[in-house]
């Protein structure tokens, strides 16, 4: 089912789902991060605060190296050991190192502080902006990659945050505080040590570009693996009395062994790329030992200072395959994030009024005009209606899949706007009023009577949001569903279980429709079901919705034949038009598109 | 269609609530699965650890050695050779790259021997499920049966990645240890005092996330179902006004995610600085012990040096043994759940099956029922002692209200499930003894739920059936499905589903007829199979049977007109045929005529 009836829309929001992925490195870190920082305040908190500590956590690291190159130099010496300037130097370090702990303890809770903070910012903005979207923006397709929006890539961001985002903080702060006491050192034996490193940076860029690639293919294999499954297992039924059991056996295994092929692709790099780093920081500790033997005396090397620098060229070498191992961690959260925030970027169409307008409690008129609408991918859906619906008026709106008659009711309840032209509700413009106002005055009961999993009273309740039970109730009685209600296991209390799916398509119904005469809506737009509905059902359904519409202004999408011919008014849509209008008696011999659908329609279901 | 689901649930709590040594026994257990099912990498995987753990203390002597012999009297004691030094700088390159190389091979056959653990418990897990009874589909979602090939596996394997690197960090401590006890047992001592405070730490911190990660885990759900339902419904969530409620709602389980994960982040901030720092402390302790040591005389600086290098190496291995303790429970509940699969009884499919002809459906005292949901439950009687002939060529409708048992009657017939009582026959051969694979060539069944595969249209018509072009397009045209398909962009090599082109309910039931069709049977079964399909058109396809093909036809309709076109109407109520007869004949029976008339209105 599609919520606007456009394909073509879907279909492209899909591509431009897929891609999101490869276009990822166009887009550049630096850009993510600059917008990333613009949608998360939380992140600019405290931050230099923040960073002095980081910086004070990782000299902290140092403190080891520091103290053995004073101790070989100053405590252990040719004429001797001086016991009490080891102990001193020692003993300090120790201290310090303790100082460091406790710093180190703040440091790492302010920043998981910072990161929870603006995890929860960000999914609770996206979730917030989601829903102001116009439902437009709502298709069917993307309706999976929206949860995944606030769910999944919030989790992604999530681990990156735990480990990565750490990483990069304290170990690029690490990398630069070794190189500053390697350079005071000395100078030659920096120069070794990074000229070893360089290498490593091309390799690492190399190895990261075509990690990122592998893994995208992995992906796409484990999703081609998850689809065949579910495939085989909801179409087990054919699968089985069609005799396809041997193909689809055949299609799983093939799946399988194709994304355990892409993954030993995957993980060459990581089995044979990332101990490069640890090869070639094993090289600069070897040359830099070479070098400083041989040309340490010229270049005023002690050899504390030679040890101390095999110490901390170690405290290169750990930061930087660390951070070797979190690049892919690193590409993902950016995608991920990427994708959050472009969701952000969606500018919301239906903008609420300040100060809005209020509506009566009394049946409501419409009047639209000169209303166009299309979808922001192109392709029209309304061109030009202009209709007027007097007060308390029952019509009809007919017509046949994508002539826009369901995007028609949508607009009238500002599910969307407009594209051109405008519409008036009690003589004022849909768009200047509250939507509190809007939400009590103007009610849709959608086809699909989507629940919230809890009980039928809270779903009823939940008609208006100020709603106490009593009035639930009231409203059951309003409408005769108590011999509905009382046969159900719990009665009110039965839970609909998830979107309701523990009750039947036409008991949805019926709980719609009581949460709408919860609501008292002056202007009433019902969306028939199209599928099968048991008859018993059916019948209480009629009598309901007989009773719901007494005393406001009706709107029906007809399915069915009867809503049609009872109603004061049709309106017939054709490819976004409205091309009839007239009473039953009137359409029906007019030789019009409604007599063809009437025919079509009554087919030979009746008896003649 | 959850039938017996509690039960399933009951078994899986049983794993949970094991005790500690449960759990390792049981992550024994599943290791050694892996290591039976593929024995050479993981040989090698675990042999390449070991042979790090013994260059790494090989690394730390030679730097030992190399301190000693060149850089103490190099700088220190008035210069040494240029041979010494290259003889330094080259050892310690031979044992760098030695270590670097036992890192490769390590990493990869420890990662395919995951690798092909995956794929064999994937495997595993697919044929089981591909030969379960068709009953025990009911019990499960397609997304639980999904989360066993995907997560499952994932979680249940989790362990075995740093198995390699785990054996290895157990002889990496004992070689060290006894590599300082050499040097000096003061150092051995200060070691021995170190590690078991490291190992401790790291299983406090290990404890003391548990709780917090748990409930973190449960509230990560929780979250995700408040947005998954929220923004599924989001039509209703807008047309009712509830987006603040909606919001609230969604706030508050952040909130409380978020607390969760800072007590984690609490803990973490607590003990990682610690298992950072306290071997840093036992290396100012070495330093000290050194300083005396060498003073001595007991020891040189170049030991010290290496004992120093051993500590700073050995800090990250026993964190990483930490974290192997904290995934066990996670992974032996998951490969729990993928026994439960593994131990299902298949269905042995028959190997031959005759049918004789005619092929008449006989119905013998059929019963079924759906096994109790758990003891307090009666099992719930679908069908009871229904009997009926169906004779080839015969077109027969079966009416009868929800839930009266219809479609239960059609998975009967083509042989899905098995009746609970009496027996089905098929042209003088047993249903149940032909099983699906041999109705299927006899009795082609259109369900209710029409289910088109991500293929293309002609795959989907064929499902990999040798079938002429001409054949494929005179079914279509049966079904009334030629005129849209030829319509579309690439005919009947179209490909249907996410990725391609969308059919409308109507236009997937047409082309599930023409599969049907395709099968040449002798009885066509339509089980609600044109309810989306205009009446107009629905009686254009029935016709087409009709006059095209001389197979029985059994139809489930809602629509008078369909229920008017068949010889003969079966009556069913409560799982019992209540009558038969023709549509006139039975309208003198109230319950059917009541019924009836109810559907006359429904349409699209």
């Amino acid at each position: 089912m599609t919520f606007l009836d456009g394909h073509d829309a879907v279909g492209k929001e899909f591509e431009a789902e897929t891609q999101d992925l490869e276009g990822i490195e166009e887009v550049g870190a630096l850009k993510i991060l600059k917008r990333g920082l613009n949608a998360s305040p939380e992140l600019k908190a405290g931050v230099s605060l923040t960073a002095l500590m980081a910086l004070a956590v990782a000299g902290g690291k140092l403190l080891v190296p520091l103290t053995i190159k004073e101790v070989l130099d100053r405590g252990i010496t040719t004429s001797g050991v001086n016991v009490s300037s080891v102990l001193f130097f020692s003993l300090i370090a120790m201290f310090l190192s303790i100082a460091s702990m406790a710093l180190g303890r703040a440091t790492y809770y302010r920043l998981a502080k910072t990161a929870e903070n603006v995890l929860m910012g960000l999914r609770v903005r996206t979730f917030e902006h989601l829903h102001k979207l116009s439902i437009a923006d709502h298709v069917e397709a993307r309706k999976g990659a929206y949860t995944a929006r606030v769910t999944s890539d919030v989790e992604t961001l999530t681990q990156f945050a735990q480990w990565g985002a750490i990483a990069w903080i304290i170990n690029s702060i690490q990398i630069l505080a070794v190189l500053v006491i390697m350079v005071v050192y000395s100078w030659h034996l920096s120069i070794v040590t990074l000229l070893v490193h360089a290498p490593l940076f091309p390799v690492l860029r190399w190895m990261q570009r075509r990690q990122l690639r592998a893994h995208d293919r992995v992906r796409s294999r484990v999703s081609d693996t998850l689809s065949v499954v579910s495939e085989s297992i909801q179409g087990v039924d054919v699968v089985r009395s069609y005799g396809y059991r041997k193909k689809t056996r055949s299609k799983l295994h093939h799946a399988i062994g194709d994304q355990y092929k892409e993954q030993m692709v995957a993980q060459k790099y990581f089995s044979f790329v990332l101990p490069i780093t640890d090869i070639i920081g094993v090289a600069a500790i070897a040359s830099v030992v070479g070098a400083g033997v041989y040309w340490g005396p010229d270049w005023g090397v002690t050899s504390g200072e030679l040890i101390a620098f095999v110490f901390l060229s170690n405290l290169l070498v750990m930061p930087i395959s660390e951070l070797g191992e979190v690049l892919t961690q690193t590409q993902t959260a950016l995608a991920g994030w990427w994708k959050v925030l472009e969701v952000l970027d969606k500018e919301v169409e239906v903008k609420e009024p300040d100060q809005g307008m209020t509506l009566p409690d009394s049946p409501l008129d419409i009047k639209v005009e000169g209303v166009d609408f299309s979808y922001r991918t192109g392709g029209v859906v309304l061109d030009n209606v202009d209709i007027y619906i007097p007060a308390g008026i029952s019509v009809a709106v007919v017509g046949e899949t994508g002539s826009g008659k369901t995007t028609f009711a949508k607009l009238l309840t500002r599910l969307a706007d407009p594209t051109s032209g405008r519409i008036l509700i009690n003589g004022e413009d849909l768009r200047k009023i509250d939507s509190n106002h809007r939400h009590r005055g103007i009610r849709m009961v959608p086809q699909d009577g989507f629940l919230f999993d809890t009980s039928v009273v809270e779903n009823v309740r939940f008609g208006r949001n100020d709603a106490k039970r009593s009035e639930a109730e009231e409203a059951i009685d309003d409408l005769g569903l108590w011999s509905w209600v009382d046969q159900l296991p719990e009665g009110l209390e039965t839970r609909v279980g998830e979107r309701g799916e523990a009750l039947s398509v036409g008991e949805r119904q019926l709980v719609a429709l009581a949460r709408a005469q919860v609501a008292d809506p002056g202007l009433l737009i019902l969306d028939e079901a199209t599928s099968a509905i048991d008859p018993e059902t059916e019948q209480m359904l009629e009598a309901t919705l007989e009773r719901l519409a007494q005393g406001r202004t009706t709107v029906s999408i007809a399915h069915r034949i009867s809503t049609a011919e009872r109603s004061d008014l049709i309106l017939v849509f054709d490819e976004g038009k409205i091309v009839e209008k007239g009473e039953h008696s009137h359409l029906v011999n007019s030789k019009g598109v409604y007599s063809k659908l009437y025919e079509s329609w009554i087919g030979n279901t009746r008896e003649v | 269609m959850s039938t017996d689901s509690d039960s399933e649930r009951t078994t899986i709590k049983v794993g949970e609530d094991s005790n500690e040594n449960g759990i390792a026994k049981r992550w024994f257990r599943l290791v050694f699965r892996s290591i039976k099912a593929h024995p050479i990498p993981h040989i090698i995987g675990i042999s390449a650890g070991n042979l790090f753990s013994l260059v790494v203390v090989g690394f730390t002597i030679v730097l030992g050695r190399v301190t000693d012999q060149v850089i103490i009297p190099g700088l220190d004691q008035g210069g040494v050779e240029g041979r010494t030094i290259l003889g330094g700088f080259i050892a310690i390159v031979i044992v760098g790259l030695i270590r670097g190389f036992s890192v490769m091979l390590r990493r990869f056959f420890n990662f395919t021997a995951v690798e092909k653990t995956k794929q064999t418990w994937r495997l595993g897990i697919i044929d089981n499920l591909l030969d379960a009874p068709r009953a025990h589909y009911w019990s499960r979602s397609t997304g639980e049966l999904l989360a066993r090939v995907d997560t499952d596996v994932e979680t249940a394997t989790s362990v075995l990645m740093p198995l390699a690197f785990s054996v290895s960090v157990i002889s990496l401590i004992l070689v060290s240890l006894i590599s300082l006890l050499i040097i000096h047992p003061l150092f051995f001592l200060v070691a021995l005092l170190l590690f078991p405070i490291l190992a401790v730490l790291q299983r406090l911190f290990v404890r003391a996330v548990e709780d917090p990660a748990r409930r973190a885990q449960a509230l990560i759900g929780e979250v995700s179902e408040i947005a998954h339902e929220s923004l599924d419904g989001v039509m209703v969530v807008k047309t009712i006004g509830r987006q603040k409620q909606e919001l609230d709602r969604l706030s508050e389980s952040s909130q409380k995610l978020r607390e969760e994960r800072l007590k984690i982040g609490w803990q973490r901030a607590v003990f990682s600085p610690l298992l950072y720092h306290l071997p840093n402390l036992g290396i100012l302790v070495l330093l000290m012990v050194g300083a005396l040591l060498v003073d001595s005389g007991a020891a040189t600086v170049g030991e010290t040096v290496q004992s120093m290098a051993l500590f700073m190496i050995l800090t990250l291995p026993v964190q990483i043994l930490g974290f192997m303790f904290q995934e066990m429970p996670r992974s032996v509940v998951a490969m729990d759940r993928i026994d439960e699969i593994f131990s299902i009884e298949t269905v042995q499919y028959p190997k031959e099956g005759k049918v004789e002809k005619p092929v008449d459906i006989i119905f013998d005292k059929v019963g079924f029922s759906y096994p109790a949901e758990n003891e307090d439950h009666v099992k719930q009687i679908v069908l009871e002692n229904f009997s009926e002939k169906i004779t080839e060529g015969e077109s027969v409708a079966l009416v009868g209200s929800t839930g009266s048992g219809k479609s239960t009657l059609v998975m009967l017939m083509s042989g899905l499930i098995e009746p609970t009582s009496g027996n089905i026959t098929l042209g003088n051969a047993n249903v149940s003894e032909l099983g699906p694979d041999f109705v299927s060539d006899h009795i082609a069944t259109v369900f209710q739920e029409t289910f088109l595969f991500a293929l293309s249209l002609r795959e989907n018509l064929t499902l990999d059936k040798d079938i002429p072009d001409s054949d494929i397009y005179s079914a279509l045209k049966v079904a009334s499905a030629y005129d849209f398909v030829s319509k579309l962009p690439q005919g009947i090599e179209t490909i249907i589903g996410e990725r391609g082109v969308t059919l409308s309910g109507g236009q997937r039931q047409r082309i599930a007829i023409a599969r049907a069709l395709l099968r040449k049977p002798s009885a066509l079964v339509l089980d609600d199979s044109t309810s989306a399909v205009d009446p107009k058109v629905e009686a254009e396809i029935l016709q087409n049977i009709k006059t095209e093909t001389n197979c029985s036809l059994l139809v489930i309709a809602h629509r008078l007109a369909t229920i008017r076109l068949a010889q003969r109407v079966i009556f069913i109520d409560d799982g019992r045929v209540s009558a038969s007869g023709s549509h006139d004949e039975l309208l003198k029976i109230d319950d059917y005529a009541n019924l009836v008339s109810a559907y006359e209105d429904v349409t699209l």
